[in-house]
């Protein structure tokens, strides 16, 4: 019964007008849930973490590394499944989600990037080594850029949206190799210091900004995917009736 | 699920394994040249000729710093555990080097057998921890040791 509930829910979540008024109500929500997590792990990682043994102070931009970094990967995968659903299903509402994801996952990494060669230049002592996890890493940013150059390429944007989620699935092996890079090869990039399964090379005084930050990212990417996705269903259907309807409502 | 979605589900699971087969084909035979650094051992393993260029990765020896007091040289070993290999360098290092932390060098073996380095990286290990857990550490006679891959344990963890 509640099984068939679901179901159902989740059906009507392929009609644009329902879309439509489900992301308006539950974006803001995720935006206020990721602007309190975030200013609170901020906080945290600004004044209450004692500094680190080695690296003092300059250690605090992993608050905003780390969170970045896992949500360009996690932002792909939502992508991945999204595109298998949209290839398969051929849902509309899921190929605008999968596409809307891209910018976003794009400026994740970009932060990533920009707040790993801020702490390599006093650390390591260089801005940028062409090591495998920097270079991989790189290689995921122009990954989101094809999405979203392949996608914008298209007159027809289902047309587009189906050729750029076969892109998503191409580009997801690099995903694993991102993750593994420093196990596999040697590395600039020090190992993971997170273990979700052993015992984590962090001391516990300085994990929860972290987690803070790391919820944070992730309701910022939801949000930020249900606004664009709303924006890019108007501006693709404007001259549809259900659209006149809401803006002659609102006018 | 009806039968023409089964077969894009079908074409879309092709998609992604062919995609990985060929990227660990790839990334199989490239191993070697994915490798940052290669460490002492490795060098001592193949002779490599003197004008080649590569990144040695290693730890700093304890008490082995030493610099010029006229100039910006500074002389150094590194060490896997198994073997050590001098080193110099002549210019600023960056901020976490320190005797002990794991660092790579950029340069080649000279004639004279002393690795001389164009560039030096300082390499962070992933261990964060405040100064008084340092401290309490050192204390209880178990100080934290730098962990430092080898070439040769990259190439055996990769499992291939």
């Amino acid at each position: 019964m509640i099984w068939k509930k679901i179901k159902v829910g989740f059906h009507k979540l392929g009609s644009p007008p329902v879309f439509y008024r489900v992301c308006q109500v539950v974006a803001p929500w995720l935006w206020a849930g990721a602007a309190v997590c975030a200013a609170f792990g901020l906080y945290k990682a600004l004044f209450v973490v004692p500094p680190d043994y080695q690296q003092s102070d300059s250690f605090r931009i992993l608050y905003v590394h780390v969170p970045a970094a896992w949500q360009a990967m996690a932002g792909y995968l939502v992508m991945s499944i999204l595109a298998i659903i949209a290839l398969v299903w051929r849902i509309r509402t899921t190929e605008i989600m999968a596409m809307m994801g891209a910018p976003i996952g794009a400026a994740f990494t970009t932060i990533c990037l920009a707040t790993g060669s801020i702490w390599g230049r006093p650390m390591w002592g260089t801005w940028w080594a062409w090591d495998a996890r920097l270079t991989s890493m790189l290689v995921l940013l122009f990954v989101y850029l094809g999405i979203m150059g392949l996608y914008a390429a298209f007159e027809d944007k289902r047309k587009g949206a189906r050729v750029a989620c076969i892109l998503i699935l191409v580009g997801l092996v690099n995903i694993p190799i991102i993750h593994f890079s420093v196990e596999w090869w040697t590395t600039l990039h020090q190992g993971s210091t997170i273990s979700f399964f052993g015992e984590s090379s962090m001391d516990a005084s300085m994990m929860p900004p972290l987690w803070w930050m790391v919820i944070a990212t992730k309701l910022m990417f939801g949000a930020a995917l249900l606004d664009r996705s709303r924006n890019e269903l108007v501006e693709q259907d404007r001259r549809k009736g259900w659209v006149r309807q809401k803006m002659e409502a609102t006018a | 699920m009806t039968p023409t979605r089964k077969k894009r589900l079908a074409v879309v699971g092709l998609i992604v394994l062919s995609v990985g087969a060929a990227a660990t084909v790839a990334i199989t035979a490239l191993q070697d040249n994915m490798l940052f650094f290669i460490s002492p051992s490795d060098v001592h393993a193949q002779t490599l000729p003197a004008d080649r260029h590569f990144r040695l990765g290693g730890l700093v020896s304890e008490g082995s710093v030493s610099r010029d007091p006229h100039s910006l040289l500074v002389s150094f070993q590194v060490t896997d555990g198994a073997h050590e290999i001098p080193v110099t360098f002549t210019g600023i290092l960056p901020d976490l080097f320190r005797e002990g932390q794991g660092v790579i060098a950029h340069g080649n073996i000279g004639p004279d057998g002393v690795f001389h380095a164009r560039e030096v990286l300082a390499r962070h290990d992933e261990t964060y921890m405040p100064n008084e857990v340092a401290r309490a550490l050192e204390k209880a006679g178990t100080p934290h040791e730098v962990n430092m891959p080898t070439s040769r344990q990259a190439q055996n963890q990769s499992g291939y």
